[in-house]
């Protein structure tokens, strides 16, 4: 009875593995057949197009493989700015929610309610029209904080503000200048860059409030009133006896909330944002090389998504380890 | 005391501010919204404006570009009318209480007509092939048969992974995490790119067909995980009482163990039905117009109108956004009546 269990599974991986082994033969000599040699050599070649927003030197005369890094990092990059902003817009959203104050906990919710039940994509859409339709052209450029505030300037061409740079081995702030068509000098974040970085903050935010909410909730009143009755006032009370607790069941579904935020970056392709999939979508209709752009995608994706949630599990280990109980 | 009252009058204060503050904004907004607004399709009153009204014209013109996509226009009657089908069945099925052989039914013989509806070739009814489907039909065609075709792939996938059999436990795990841990954008390239060299060649399978199965793939996944959920909250002594009556392991599975497991993750359920619903906007990117991309295709070539896209996408985010309010709104109903 034993024997015949692992003898039919054994079959079944070595079924699998012929047929994935056999689609592969199938799909290689199907490139062929199209004239492209399967395999990453490809990767070395002269890339031909040009990336509008990128972190690193990059023209048309670089690699396929240098223009998947600067994809990388511009993935990298818009994630990074959406996680800090949506975990401090969800923090407040989420506790705004339980605040006495009845009017702003309302408004909370409606923000909650609002950005969950639409499409991020068409988030993304709408703050992206809204930038290129409603702002100036950039001689015309507002003066973000006025002027004598820092010299910061939004128009169609995006943000531009102060940045420091090496100058003569000294470190100097640059800042933006007007030239004939757009700025130039200090650091310029794109129109794209910013409808996606605001509309993955909009709709994150939206669900780490619902997890904050909850796990803010799931603390027994008793120990706040506990608290309160020590002499804590509200604020040390929320600080030092809610939150630690609530944090402990928080971080989990946090960390879900991440890794879906990270996946959601790649909505970028949707405005032009040259991500990674918009770099790989590029790559694959030009070379023809799909297969391994796909992998390279799915690869990249799913060491972003361990890494994340290995930073979060070790984040919440240490947690437990320090406050000494269980989950 | 002293302190109290002081708290009591900030609080006030800052209800007073916020509460003149909203008042504003929402004035503002209805004014904008409805006061200035242009209903009426005509592009010069829209562009008069200058951005002090919405231009709601645009939906005017284009409304059947953007709720039937590229679809022929003397035969829109037909997306019309699956429209309808397909929301009765779904109306149907929410407010009977009684599940079961009739209900199966219904959907059976509703389904088919959604897409007799759209495909057409019989009963002298054209022809209209897939790639001309687009709009609200698209939609709702992509989420409900998305659903479907995810559920069962979840359920078995969620067994093999709970069940006895390494091999299996293995292959359903890897599995789910690899779809779990990569962008559903990445699963459409798939679909696009990606399925077509697997076929042999000759062999044509339309576009929609390819994204479906990449929807399925994906949202069943997730489902799995969610079912796997509650199948591990069941306790065991179910199972066993069950097989000590005799009973097959399907038989146990589908009679005793499945009922309980999904009555338990019911709502978890129904928000991965709301995430297919808001994803399948996604296909625009492999070139399906449905609801989000049938209005690009009715503003971006139109130099008249294109100025008006933000109007048009926020008249698509109100739809979306009724669409998943009634759903979470009917998972809470469910959740307080089982």
């Amino acid at each position: 009875m034993k024997l015949r269990a692992y003898a039919l599974q054994a079959l079944i991986v070595v079924a699998i593995l012929l047929t994935l082994y056999g689609l592969a033969t199938v799909v290689a000599a199907r490139m062929r057949g199209l004239g492209v040699e399967p395999g990453f050599g490809f990767l070395g070649q002269r890339a031909g197009f040009d990336i509008g927003d990128t972190l690193i030197d990059f023209d048309a005369a670089d690699t396929y493989g240098r223009a998947f890094v600067v994809g990388l990092l511009n993935t990298v990059a818009v994630a990074l700015v959406a996680i800090v902003a949506s975990l401090l817009l969800g923090a407040v959203a989420g506790l705004g929610q339980l605040a006495r104050n009845r009017l702003f906990a309302r408004l909370c919710v409606a923000y909650v309610e609002l950005f969950r039940n639409v499409p991020l994509l068409l988030q993304v859409l709408i703050v992206y029209v809204l930038l290129i339709g409603r702002l100036p052209l950039p001689h015309e450029a507002w003066h973000v904080f006025g002027d004598w505030g820092p010299d910061v300037w939004l128009s169609k061409s995006g943000l531009s503000l102060p940045w420091p740079v090496w100058s003569n081995g000294a470190l100097i702030l640059e800042r933006p200048v007007l030239g004939t068509f757009t700025f130039s000098g200090g650091a310029t974040l794109t129109p794209e860059f910013i409808a996606v970085a605001a509309a993955l903050t909009l709709f994150t935010a939206a669900y780490i409030a619902e997890v904050v909410r909850g796990s803010v909730q799931s603390v027994s009143q008793r120990q706040r009133e506990a608290a309160l009755a020590l002499g804590l006032d509200e604020a040390q009370t929320l600080r030092f006896v809610v939150v630690p607790q609530a944090l402990r069941s928080m971080i989990p579904p946090l960390a879900n909330q991440l890794l879906n935020l990270i996946k959601n970056s790649s909505l970028a392709v949707a405005v032009g944002y040259p991500d990674l999939v918009a770099v790989a979508d590029t790559t694959l209709n030009q070379s023809g090389h799909a297969v391994e752009c796909i992998a390279i995608i799915m690869v990249v994706y799913l060491f972003l998504s361990l890494l994340t949630a290995a930073i979060m599990g070790g984040w919440h280990a240490r947690l437990l380890r320090r406050q000494g109980g269980s989950a | 005391m002293m302190a109290r009252l002081k708290r009591r009058a900030w609080l006030s204060a800052g209800n007073l501010a916020l509460g003149i503050l909203l008042l504003w904004a929402g004035w503002h907004l209805f004014d904008w919204a409805v006061l200035q607004a242009v209903f009426l399709p005509d592009a010069s009153a829209c562009h008069a404006l200058e951005g002090a009204g919405a231009c709601w014209g645009v939906v005017a013109e284009k409304y059947r570009v953007i709720f039937f996509g590229r679809y022929p226009l003397e035969e829109q009657w037909r997306p019309l009318l699956a429209i309808f089908v397909m929301l009765g069945l779904l109306g149907a099925s929410a407010i009977r209480r009684r599940r079961g052989r009739r209900l199966a039914l219904l959907w059976a013989s509703g389904l088919t007509v959604f897409l007799l509806l759209l495909k057409g070739g019989l009963f002298g009814l054209a022809n209209v092939d897939t790639p001309r489907w687009g709009g609200l039909p698209l939609t709702l065609m992509l989420t409900v048969f998305g659903l479907g075709g995810a559920f069962p792939l979840a359920v078995l996938l969620a067994l093999g992974r709970v069940g006895r059999w390494a091999a299996l436990r293995a292959l359903c795990t890897v599995f789910i995490e690899i779809v779990r841990g990569v962008p559903l954008v990445a699963v459409l390239f798939m679909a696009a790119f990606l399925f077509p060299l697997l076929m042999p060649k000759g062999w044509d399978i339309p576009s929609l067909l390819r994204v479906l199965v990449g929807i399925i793939l994906f949202a069943g996944a997730y489902m799995a995980e969610v079912i796997r959920g509650g199948l591990l909250a069941v306790p065991k002594g179910q199972a066993e009482a069950a097989q000590s009556l005799g009973l097959s392991y399907w038989h146990v599975q589908l009679s005793v163990i499945l009922p309980q497991a999904l009555r338990k993750v019911l709502p978890a359920l129904m928000n991965s039905a709301i995430a297919l619903f808001k994803d399948t906007s996604l296909v625009i990117i492999v070139g399906l117009f449905e609801l989000t991309g049938a209005l690009g295709l009715a503003v971006d070539g139109d130099p008249k109108w294109r100025a008006f896209a933000l109007d048009g996408y926020l008249f698509i985010a109100i739809i979306y956004w009724i669409g998943c309010f009634a759903m979470s709104r009917y998972s809470r109903a469910l959740e307080r009546t089982t």
